[in-house]
């Protein structure tokens, strides 16, 4: 058939130039304000929350564990036994200065007999006369830049003070802060996957009930000459916006809510508990690194609703 | 009516020796283990024809015009559409031949969520065509069924007659090769049935083939054009 041949009798105006306003031209040909729409946006947007919290909590963890280590791993101590019959503070001095001609020790301190009895006061209590107890004195050493060879100080104390000094460089202490850091970290790794998971699984249900409930929009797109690609393109889309909304809503809470952690911490830290709060918490802040994952894990939610919804209706067609 | 129909027996403007737009030959037709409801059912329908297909409710004429639109297919015989064989089609083929179709349903089948613009405009806007491309060309027909005053207007909110006319005007915006209609006048009054009717022989005039499925005899009678007669599960042919 020629062109326009269909409308010869019609009137030939100017009919785009007077349409309404307010007419709506490219409404989403599959609806998207629906309840069952409203609930899966709810469903992402709480799944959501759930994986950044966990996320964020994991990066909490991560940079207080690095915190920790970063100034744990600056020093090493060094622990001088009495013996019977020694002088302890010749032996000190000794080992103090074993430690200060070591290459890459930035500075030593010895704590005097006073110092290492008051550190005892937690456990013994003051007002104790503990001048007949042997006492271990301590010798912090902190450490410059560069790796100075903690090998060959440990060989040099037990050669000059076999029995007395010894070195303890935290290693133990690292690895396990190390691996605890790590398995939280991993723990919120396998959670976010797990609510991405379970996110996907939501949408393929979504997905398959939408198609049943719009099986006439489906037929009709069908019969008025839409492909298989362009129907799944309208689903994908409906979905991606759905994804994107709930997604949206559940990165937000859960920045809020991490936000307003921050707030509280720092409130607490002006209290009598704040100094154990920020030990343990660090800053309860989680960088830029923390809320990019957050965002990241919205972003993410509604990728894989998006490209789920479409895997989905493609096999539903097929 | 002045409908000058050729009276589809093959013989058309181009003199009969295109290739049928739609040919059955021995269909058969049953739903899952079920009775045959259509039997050695064998015909054709020319480029630029007219025909009607009637008979008593119940008797296949659904089944027949979805055998046509590809939405079943034959339980046993020979489908052709557009010269190509129905039998395992590709999906893309598929396509391509329903777009060469306007086929109006007997419920209508509009979107509810759209306006009467947007399901006008549907069979473009699946085509992939950007809306400001066809704008000119869905209010102008539009206009011209009468529903020019009512494009913004949601489906369920329409009348039954405006529905139909809706429905006609999503089959024919595509400029269709053939149109398929199912009782596209049972809504409306004998009226506007006539002029929906003189539509149809207007866009047959310009080269598309109609079928159209009723029992409405009054109808039929306007137009001098072949019957396809359903009844007992078999089709006879008249005129």
């Amino acid at each position: 058939m020629s062109e326009g041949a269909t409308l010869e009798r019609a009137p030939r105006a100017t009919p785009a130039a007077d349409l309404p306003p307010t007419l709506r031209r490219n409404a989403p040909l599959v609806p998207t304000d629906t309840s069952a729409g409203r609930a899966l946006a709810a469903v992402i947007a709480i799944l959501t929350f759930l994986a950044a919290l966990c996320a964020g909590g994991a990066e909490i963890v991560a940079s207080s564990a690095a915190q920790w280590q970063g100034s744990v791993a600056q020093e090493v101590t060094i622990q001088v036994r009495p013996g019977p019959g020694r002088d302890t503070d010749a032996d000190v001095a000794t080992a103090a200065a074993l430690a200060a001609a070591t290459p890459g020790v930035a500075a030593t301190r010895p704590f005097s007999k006073g110092e290492s009895e008051r550190l005892l006061e937690p456990w013994l209590g003051s007002g104790l006369d503990l001048g007949d107890l042997p006492v271990p004195r301590l010798i912090t050493v902190r450490l410059g830049s560069g790796t100075p060879d903690l090998g060959s100080l440990r060989q040099r104390l037990a050669e000059a003070l076999p029995g007395v000094a010894s070195l303890d460089d935290h290693a133990l202490w690292l690895s396990r802060l190390s691996t605890m850091a790590n398995t939280v970290v991993g723990v919120g790794i396998a959670v976010v996957a797990l609510v991405l998971l379970a996110t996907g699984l939501a949408v393929t249900f979504a997905t398959r009930g939408a198609m049943a409930g719009n099986r006439e929009v489906v037929e009709v797109l069908h019969f008025v000459g839409a492909d298989a690609d362009f129907i799944a393109r309208e689903f994908q889309r409906r979905f991606f916006r759905l994804g994107l909304r709930g997604g949206g809503i559940g990165a937000a809470a859960a920045l809020g809510v991490i936000g307003l952690g921050g707030a509280l911490a720092r409130l607490w830290r002006a209290g009598p508990a704040g100094d154990e709060i920020e030990a343990l918490f660090g800053g309860f802040a989680i960088g830029w690194r923390g809320y990019a994952s957050v965002v990241l894990i919205g972003v993410i939610a509604s990728v894989v609703t998006a490209v789920v919804s479409r895997l989905t209706v493609r096999r539903f067609l097929d | 009516m002045d409908a000058r129909t050729d009276r589809g027996t093959g013989s058309s403007l181009l003199g009969g020796m295109d290739e049928p737009v739609v040919r059955f030959e021995n269909v058969g037709m049953r739903y899952g283990v079920g009775p045959e409801v259509l039997s050695d059912i064998s015909f054709t329908i020319a480029p630029h024809s007219f025909q009607f297909l009637t008979g008593p409710s119940g008797a296949g004429k659904t089944t027949l015009l979805r055998l046509i639109l590809l939405s079943v297919r034959p339980s046993r015989g020979l489908v052709s559409v557009f010269g190509e064989e129905v039998s395992g089609i590709s999906s893309e083929a598929l396509t391509s031949l329903r777009r060469r179709m306007g086929v109006v349903f007997q419920d209508f089948r509009l979107l509810d969520h759209l306006t009467t613009y947007e399901n006008v405009a549907l069979p473009l806007r699946v085509q992939g065509r950007a809306e400001t491309s066809y704008r000119a060309e869905v209010v102008e027909l539009l206009r011209w069924v009468g529903l020019g005053e009512r494009m913004h207007v949601l489906p369920p909110l329409l009348s039954g007659g405006e529905k139909q006319r809706a429905a006609i005007a999503r089959a024919l915006i595509a400029r269709p090769e053939l149109l398929l209609a199912d009782e596209p006048t049972g809504n409306v009054d004998p009226q506007l049935g006539r002029r929906l009717l003189r539509l149809f022989v207007e866009l047959n005039r310009l080269g598309t083939s109609v079928l159209i499925a009723t029992h409405d005899f009054a109808l039929m009678d306007l137009v001098d054009a072949r019957r396809f007669i359903l009844g007992n599960n078999r089709l006879r042919i008249e005129g």
